[in-house]
């Protein structure tokens, strides 16, 4: 492909992405910061005694849908149109489309997020938006997938590349999850009794780890390559941990301890040891693909895809860890799952999705980032913010864990096994507010640039003499 | 995988057979699922809440309760007593049957000596005969064996089945939580951490609206060094006008409002107290059996 049409493409994501990546730039800082007041409660649990909405019960819920429906996912869909339109080597398809879609879906978040501090959340973990918000969310995904499903038809290249088929089936699972999820759940109508909590689970894994491990995994398998400067290896391992993560990963989401029919659980149990399977074969292609490549990393994008990859590997280890019976019996209840979940969220996919927008935004734009240095500043900063995380919550989880098994312990014995740890962890949220505070700096920077300039050249346009065409005598 | 149509059926096979496993077969399982009879005595349970404690669970909610609290007790098992009943009219037969068989099994125990001593020491003919525990905790054959042996000799013994577990021995709850127990809650709010304690029986375990009331507003008050945030927006600080209003908090000085007002709860609060209230899961049930306590027992430990 020549230089001037790989342009072409680049530019014509440019309004979209965009859109796209403004409000999640924004709900990310806006997520860790609701992250890092509900944190607050336990250094001075008398902290918003008075002030209903930032108890730590409306700050928790809405800081995780901000982080997970305001960022990752419309950030993701933004990666998503850039690698459709750059691998089916053609311009994005319906380009207005995403645009009025990025703002349905920001202005959903933004009721959902209200809504939870309001006090007027479903009560369903990570399907806490109300009604309303949530058709607009739906809503705004098919449009998004609309215009990537046609961008992908006008392909010139007919063979698929891995990155397709993660992302592709991506498009499929989340309407799919998500549509059940709040029927069932959230409607005028929900199921009965303790059904609601099977159906919870279920969406809460195939949203948070099979979804977002599809999408981030494509993504990974597409600038891997790119960035190390050698081909993916292989196309074959790449099929098998396709297949299997989708079939293993899709029944891990029953807690061991439910109070659900023993066949639920047991059901997890078994396909969570398998969830092994595809993991050895991500490292595989990791390592193959990476190891030996003659690239230094310096922190930019190579490197946030590097440490995301490896997050996700450790984070499905804890995920099979935690399936096991006789660990869950520790593991469960404690903090260890909530380690698990920020790891998957914030160590491997925000941190993937940021490495992507770092790597594919100057293209895009046509001009290089504002604060370039800022890159490997943010990466040192998330870094160290997600290991403090999610090593505090560990294990802090564990030893709360451990303290829980003593019946002479008092759940306050239990909670000050763990309380250090949670002290600990506010540092790590705080690193990672900075970090998202860089990255906001970039991304706010170079779209009022780019604005700028288009206000420029329209001021210019206006002020030019108008041509005159010339007459033939 | 050549096109796409393969890639979005491979992945309409994957998510649906678990969208069959884990939607539809609850539904069809769980989600027709009546009141069950409670062992024994045969009441029909769970009753639905009514009036405030309906409320109370939008409250819970409202507030996301269940980021902190949990409402699944946990069991890892079931152990039995053996409780003698009545010595039969042959009671030296049936003294020597329960010598030699609980002998047999504390021999191996030591630290069981002293309750085998206290044991002897009750059934010793010189006392009168009251019921007693023979056997603690023990597993459900020996526990078949030794009442078969006591029973042969003319005694009268009742088994009964004793849930464990850290949260059971700690007095959370009497059995582990089941499905049943959720039968009208909408939302089901079960939780999936437990930073403070585990509500699903409180309402038996702190059934004291009083004590709620005063734990939701200062739960250091009632709960020393307590990490319950207190939640004082559900309550309202009021002067007084005539009289004190009956509902007024009696709170100890160090959280008492200034002098001349009282503290009310806001509807909010007397909904939560009463939806806590409510959450009693302490009937004896097919799939989480257990045997209630019993007034009369009069276990010789103490």
């Amino acid at each position: 492909m020549n230089e001037i049409s790989q342009q072409k493409i680049d530019a014509s994501c440019r309004v979209p992405l965009l859109a796209l990546f403004g409000g999640a730039t924004l709900w990310l800082v806006v997520g860790l910061a609701l992250s890092v007041v509900a944190s607050l409660t336990f250094h001075k649990p008398d902290m918003f005694a008075c002030c209903p909405f930032l108890t730590y019960g409306h700050a928790q819920p809405a800081a995780n849908d901000a982080i997970l429906y305001g960022f990752c996912i419309p950030a993701a869909l933004g990666v998503m149109l850039w690698i459709f339109a750059r691998l089916s080597e053609t311009e994005l398809v319906l380009p207005l489309v995403p645009i009025v879609a990025a703002n349905i879906w920001h202005l959903g978040v933004f009721i959902g997020i209200v809504a939870i501090l309001i006090g007027d959340s479903t009560g369903f973990v990570w399907l806490e938006f109300p009604r309303g918000s949530s058709v607009l969310l739906f809503a705004a995904f098919l449009l998004i997938a609309i215009s990537a499903v046609a961008t992908f038809g006008q392909r010139k290249e007919r063979e698929l590349y891995p990155s397709h088929w993660f992302l592709l089936a991506a498009l499929l699972w989340f309407p799919w999850i998500y549509s059940t999820a709040n029927l069932l759940l959230a409607s005028g109508h929900p199921v009965r009794g303790v059904t609601q909590a099977v159906i919870g689970w279920w969406f809460a894994d195939n949203l948070i780890f099979v979804w977002l491990a599809l999408v981030g995994l494509g993504t990974a398998f597409y600038l891997l390559p790119k960035l190390a400067g050698r081909p993916l290896h292989s196309r074959f391992y790449a099929l098998f941990a396709f297949w299997t993560l989708m079939i293993f990963g899709t029944w891990c989401g029953i807690p061991q301890g439910a109070p659900v029919p023993a066949w639920l659980p047991a059901l997890t149990s078994v396909a969570s040891s398998l969830l092994i399977v595809p993991l050895i074969a991500i490292a595989i292609i990791f390592c193959k693909t990476v190891c030996g490549a003659n690239v230094t990393c310096k922190g930019g994008p190579f490197c946030y895809i590097k440490f995301g990859t490896v997050a996700f590997l450790l984070s499905g280890l804890m995920l099979i860890s935690s399936a096991c019976p006789h660990f869950s019996r520790i593991a469960e209840f404690t903090w260890f799952e909530q380690a698990q979940t920020q790891l998957q969220i914030l160590g491997f996919f925000a941190i993937v999705i940021c490495g992507a927008i770092y790597e594919l935004l100057p293209r895009v734009m046509g001009f290089g980032l504002p604060f370039p240095k800022f890159v490997r500043w943010q990466h040192w900063l998330f870094m160290l913010g997600i290991i403090l995380l999610v090593v505090s919550l560990a294990v802090g989880g564990i030893k709360q864990g451990l303290a829980a098994l003593v019946p002479k312990n008092s759940s306050n014995d239990i909670l000050e096994a763990s309380l250090p740890f949670l002290r600990a962890s506010t540092l790590g949220l705080l690193f990672l507010l900075l970090g998202s505070l860089l990255f906001a700096a970039n991304i706010f920077v170079m779209t009022f640039k780019w604005k700028l300039a288009l206000i420029k050249s329209v001021i210019a346009y206006i002020k030019s003499p108008l041509e005159t065409a010339e007459v033939k005598p | 995988m050549k096109n796409g149509f393969s890639v979005f059926i491979a992945a309409f096979i994957a998510l649906g057979a678990s969208w069959c496993g884990f939607v539809l077969a609850p539904l069809l399982q769980l989600g027709t699922a009546k009141q069950t009879a409670v062992l024994v005595s045969g009441d029909t349970y769970p009753i639905q809440r009514t009036g405030d404690a309906t409320l109370g669970l939008q409250v819970y909610r409202a507030n996301d309760c269940a980021a902190c609290h949990t409402e699944q007790i946990q069991q890892s098992g079931v152990a039995f007593d053996v409780v003698l009943t009545g010595l039969g009219k042959n009671p030296m037969a049936v003294r020597s049957a329960i010598q030699e068989t609980c002998e047999l099994i504390y021999k191996d125990n030591p630290k069981d000596k002293n309750l085998y001593d206290m044991l002897v020491e009750h059934l010793s003919p010189e006392q009168p005969f009251s019921p007693a525990t023979i056997l603690n905790s023990v597993t459900k054959t020996i526990a078949d064996s030794a009442s078969d042996k006591i029973t042969a000799a003319g005694g009268k013994v009742e088994t009964h089945l004793i849930p464990t577990g850290a949260d059971i021995s700690r007095g959370w709850g009497v059995r582990r939580s089941v499905a049943a127990d959720f039968l009208y809650d909408s939302p089901v709010q079960l939780g999936s951490q437990r930073i403070g304690p585990d509500l699903a029986d409180v309402g038996a375990r702190l059934g004291n609206a009083n004590w709620q009331l005063l734990h939701l507003y200062a739960p250091q008050s009632v709960v020393k060094n307590s990490a319950m945030p207190p939640f004082r927006f559900l309550f309202e600080i009021k002067k007084i006008d005539d009289a004190p209003s009956p509902e007024a908090l009696n709170l100890p000085k160090e959280f008492a409002p200034p002098a001349g007002c009282e503290v009310v709860p806001k509807p909010e609060a007397k909904q939560l107290v009463a939806y806590l209230l409510s959450l009693r899961a302490d009937a004896p049930l097919y799939e989480a059996p257990f045997t209630p306590a019993q007034v009369s027992t009069n276990a010789p430990a103490k």
